[in-house]
C-alpha cells in the first residue's frame, strides 16, 4: 500500500470498519512511513482533544436570560 | 515519541452518554408538564448546547438564541419524543435545527448542506510535525476551549457541522446523515477532511516547540 491508498480507507481505519485484512496492510505501510504515521496520530488526537473536551460554564448573563425566557415561556405553554 | 503506537480512537464517555437513571423519570415527568423536571434537563445539558450552537454559528448572540429555542421547541415537542434515542441525541438534533436556521439566515449564501464539497480526498498532507503524547497538557481548560472553538470556526459551515455531531456529540455516522439530510458516503468524506483540517490547524498549538 502506499500513501495514497492509506488516504483513501483513512475515514473507516480511524473508525475501525475495516476487515482485518486491510487494517493489517494499512499498518504495515505506518510502520514504514513516518509522513503518514505522524500525520494519522496526530489525527486520531485531534479527535480524542474534542471529544475528551468539557464544555466551559455558560457565562452568567447567558444563563439567566436562558432561565429567564425558559421560565415565561414554559409556563406559558402550560397554561 | 510515540509515533509507532497506534491507539484507536475510543472516546471516553461523555457526561451525555452516561445516561443517568433518572433521566426517563425526568423526561416523564416533563412531558407530564413538569417545568421543574424540565429544568433539571436543562440544567444538566446547557453547556454542552451551549457549545454546540456556538461552535455551529460562531455568533454569541446567535447561539444564545438558538440554545434558548432549541429547549423550548425541546419542552413544546417532548410528547413526540419516543425515547427510542437518548433524550441528549434528540435535543441536539433540534439545538442543530435551530442553530443552522440562524447560520442561513446570517450568511444565506455561504451555507448549503446539500451541495456537493470538495472533500478534497487526493490530498495527502505534508506536513509532518509530531505533536508529542500530551499537547493539550499546556493549555489550562479554559483555554484550550477558546482554541478549539476558535478553530473549529476556520471550519467551513458544511465540515464543521458533520464534526460537531459525529465527534463532539458523539451522535453515530447515520444519525449524523439523518440529522443533517446527508447520505452516509457524504457524512464519512466531510467528516475525514473535518479531520484531517484541524489537525492542520491544531498543528500551530500542538507541535513540539509550537506557540505554547
Amino acid at each position: 500500500m502506499k500513501c495514497k491508498g492509506l488516504f483513501a480507507e483513512l475515514a473507516d481505519y480511524l473508525d475501525e470498519l475495516l476487515d482485518p485484512a486491510l487494517r493489517a496492510e494499512i499498518e504495515e505501510h505506518l510502520s514504514k512511513c513516518k509522513n503518514c504515521r505522524i500525520v494519522v496520530n496526530t489525527t486520531k488526537k485531534t479527535v480524542e482533544i474534542f471529544c475528551n473536551s468539557e464544555p466551559v460554564p455558560l457565562p452568567p448573563d447567558t444563563r439567566n436570560r436562558l432561565h429567564i425566557a425558559l421560565e415565561k415561556r414554559l409556563r406559558r405553554v402550560q397554561a | 515519541m510515540g509515533s509507532s503506537k497506534l491507539d484507536p480512537v475510543v472516546p471516553h464517555p461523555l457526561p451525555s452518554q452516561v445516561v443517568k437513571d433518572d433521566e426517563p423519570i425526568l423526561v416523564a415527568a416533563a412531558k407530564a408538564g413538569d417545568i421543574s423536571a424540565f429544568e433539571t434537563l436543562v440544567g444538566r445539558y446547557e453547556r454542552k448546547i451551549f457549545r454546540l450552537t456556538q461552535n455551529i454559528t460562531q455568533n454569541r448572540e446567535d447561539a444564545e438564541d438558538a440554545m434558548q429555542e432549541a429547549f423550548l421547541k425541546a419542552f413544546e415537542h417532548l410528547s413526540e419524543f419516543q425515547g427510542n434515542s437518548r433524550f441528549y441525541t434528540w435535543l441536539v438534533r433540534i439545538a442543530v435545527n435551530q442553530a443552522l436556521m440562524k447560520l442561513r439566515k446570517r450568511r444565506p449564501n455561504q451555507v448549503s448542506l446539500d451541495e456537493e464539497v470538495d472533500t478534497g480526498e487526493d490530498t495527502i498532507p505534508r506536513e509532518v510535525e509530531d505533536w508529542g503524547p500530551s499537547p493539550e497538557a499546556r493549555y489550562e481548560q479554559t483555554e484550550l476551549a477558546g482554541i478549539l472553538s476558535a478553530v473549529i470556526g476556520e471550519l467551513d459551515p458544511a465540515f464543521r457541522v458533520v464534526f460537531q455531531l459525529r465527534d463532539i456529540e458523539e451522535l453515530s455516522t447515520e444519525e449524523t446523515a439523518e440529522a443533517l439530510k446527508l447520505s452516509v458516503p457524504a457524512v464519512k468524506s466531510r467528516l475525514l477532511r473535518a479531520r484531517l483540517k484541524l489537525r492542520q490547524k491544531l498543528n500551530r498549538y500542538f507541535q513540539r516547540g509550537g506557540n505554547s
